[in-house]
């Protein structure tokens, strides 16, 4: 391929138009007082802290699991010893869609993606030996996140650490599940009262647990471009603001703990702006849509991960270089976690050498490249500013056209955001095929030898012992219990109570994931998408 | 003119990443042939059964999940047991190239693993049915 760069049309990588250079000509509409302020001061463009990384480092939160619990437990022993400062679950695709690890659908997917749990007893094997009154945990798990999270409660319970110092995160972002990933088992409504009933009950009963993580990184790994990512998310953000709102919460019991998660994506300043935008425009909608009086509810805190999307299969160790582009384009940007996507995510689930290279990527960002130092860094540049003030106007735009829609459930019945993601998934690779966008390595200075690397392989075995374990169970546990928790929550979850609670007794019980699902898929039914190309 | 080419393009398994089979899908709509998209977690018995109904001539199967090794040998046997060994099989996703190897002995056609270029894909199936 010839690289003729004057030919090629000056875009981020989301095709946003950019001008040779940037000066005071282009601010002419930047009011420094009110689109940015100090760092820790309203709108928050600057950061939510006064002195961000000074004050505090981010958490470096390497997502992980794989096979069994038992196999997981260790990784996770290792990256604590290591110097990571959280954990981050990933469960397999079966546990994901709440099945068993023996159900017939699981067939082949057990342990795959993630660490497979189906019951109480796996989850206190995940967890033995590192205790949940001490490490703040984040599980990335949506459609059965109430009962995972009932899992995770109860093991605390065992361990006697008390609910009120847990700290951590369940993803429990739906939303983005039927506009993006589409892991999802139930219907949107139903859905709903299920992420409602979790942050009534943790606004209750876990005061320092994040009970959702409002999640744009799937909307983007879709193919969305930045602006679709930051709009989409933040008016799912509104969504589940409104259904708290109209359960009976106060604004400011519950938004304090709503985080967000943010992919950071190639283009630099591109990721830096969107970041810097998505604080400001949160904070104004929280203050003045919502009425929100606490500072907390108006900070908007996230994680970042690097783009898993754009890593490549070819030239493996490139994706060293692009994960530090992108991971210091979220710690530029602001975050308060972290997660490095390791060398050889492109081919299977990290080995523990690269994930150690991926977690000493961060490291070598917080300690010695001096970007730490001061808050907001990058603030001030004409180039990033005018990216902000842009980046902040084109998604108030899609925030207006979905108001006019009546809600996100409703864009989404009408497929608006599925449609505009995928739209902009199918331009970028025409994109590439035309060669307007260049991946080193894919079509640009490809190599003849390909260096093999270590993959990690999961065992056909974990299924089976999954299964066995499964087994054993059911058969020592008190079946009777199980029935009556199970007829309880079922009862519940035709009502209009709090599920949490019978959930809780459910897990409690030792009734299996996949139990409580299908209790639940009786009374809510499931869902199917409308698959449209 | 000779009649479009049939395509189903299936996404089976637990996985919900459709963003490939989408683009995909587009990409050999746009090259001028039929495509019929499956939607999400299709078993192989539904995969082959609406390639039979739809009389496709090629089935495209994404896979990212790991699961290939599970799914794809099933959707070959069906395909066997129902007679319907002139369907082409291709396979996009991530495929390790030992499993690579083993799913076209197995009779797969071909199996693109990612960086796979559009072109490189139309033009594959294009040339793999006979005219």
């Amino acid at each position: 391929m010839k690289l003729s760069t004057a030919a090629r049309p000056f875009t981020t990588i989301s095709g946003v138009p950019i001008e040779p250079l940037y000066g005071p000509e282009q601010l002419a509409d930047f009011d420094p007082a009110c689109d940015l302020a100090e760092p820790g001061r309203f709108p928050y463009t600057r950061g939510i802290h006064e002195t961000m990384y000074r004050g505090k480092l981010w958490t470096m939160r390497q997502f992980s699991g794989f096979a069994t619990p038992e196999e997981t437990n260790r990784r996770y022993h290792y990256l604590l010893a290591q110097g990571q400062t959280g954990l981050s679950v990933a469960f397999d695709l079966p546990t994901l869609m709440g099945y068993d690890a023996d159900h017939a659908l699981s067939e082949g997917e057990v342990g795959k993606c993630g660490v497979a749990i189906s019951s109480l007893e796996d989850m206190e094997t995940l967890f033995r030996g590192i205790p949940l009154g001490d490490v703040t945990v984040s599980m990335t798990i949506n459609s059965p996140a109430a009962v995972l999270w009932a899992m995770y409660l109860a093991v605390a319970e065992k361990q006697r650490a008390d609910w009120a110092r847990l700290s951590g995160t369940i993803q429990n972002d739906i939303l983005k599940e039927y506009i993006a990933q589409k892991e999802y088992i139930f219907p949107p409504r139903p859905s709903m009262r299920l992420v409602t009933d979790t942050i009534e009950f943790s606004a209750l009963h876990t005061p320092r647990f994040n009970p959702i993580s409002i999640s744009g990184y799937h909307i983007r790994e879709a193919g969305s471009t930045a602006v679709q990512e930051l709009a989409f998310t933040l008016r799912d953000g509104i969504e589940y603001v409104e259904w708290a709102l109209e359960r009976g919460l106060a604004i400011d019991e519950f938004a304090p703990r709503l985080s967000f998660f943010f992919n950071a994506h190639n283009d630099f300043f591109e990721e830096i702006a969107k970041y810097r935008a998505a604080r400001k425009i949160w904070a104004e909608v929280m203050r003045d849509r919502f009425g929100a009086q606490d500072e907390r509810s108006m900070k908007l805190r996230f994680h970042a991960q690097t783009a898993g999307c754009s890593l490549t299969w070819q030239q493996p160790y490139n994706n060293i270089v692009r994960t530090t582009v992108q991971a210091l384009a979220a710690v530029l940007g602001g975050c308060q976690s972290l997660h490095t996507n390791s060398l050889d995510e492109a081919y299977a689930l990290p080995s523990e050498h690269a994930v150690t290279i991926a977690l000493r990527t961060q490291q070598v960002i917080a300690h010695e490249s001096g970007v730490t130092a001061a808050a907001d860094p990058a603030g001030g540049s004409y180039f990033l500013e005018r990216l902000t003030l842009d980046t902040e106007r084109a998604a108030r735009d899609y925030l207006r056209r979905i108001d006019e829609m009546g809600s996100m459930i409703a864009a989404i019945e009408q497929n608006f955001p599925q449609r505009e993601i995928a739209n902009a998934s199918y331009e970028y690779q025409k994109a590439v095929e035309r060669g307007d966008k260049i991946i080193v390595g894919v079509n640009a200075f490809q190599s003849d030898h390909e260096d093999a690397i270590e993959i990690l392989q999961i065992d056909q075995l974990a299924q089976t012992h999954q299964a066995r374990k499964l087994a054993a169970l059911r058969a020592t546990r008190d079946n009777g219990r199980v029935r009556a928790s199970l007829d309880a929550l079922r009862r519940a979850a035709e009502g209009t109570e709090n599920t949490m609670p019978f959930i809780l007794d459910a897990v409690r019980a030792y009734a299996t994931l996949g139990e409580i699902c299908d209790a639940l898929r009786e009374v809510f039914g499931s869902y199917q998408e409308t698959s449209l190309v | 003119m000779l009649p479009p080419i049939r395509v189903l393009v299936a996404k089976p398994g637990l996985d919900g990443h459709d963003r490939g089979a989408k683009i995909i899908a587009r990409a050999l709509r746009d090259a001028g042939m039929e495509v019929i998209y499956t939607g999400l977690r299709q078993t192989p018995e539904m995969i082959v059964n609406a390639a039979l109904q739809e009389d496709v001539q090629v089935i495209g199967l994404s896979i990212l999940s790991g699961a290939h090794n599970a799914i794809v040998p099933r959707v070959m046997d069906l395909l066997r047991e129902k007679d319907m060994t002139n369907v082409k099989v291709i396979i996009g996703g991530i495929i390790p190239d030992e499993d690579a190897a083993e799913l076209k002995r197995q009779g797969v056609a071909a199996v693109f693993q990612p960086g796979a270029s559009l072109e490189e894909i139309v033009d594959f199936v294009r040339s793999s049915v006979p005219a």
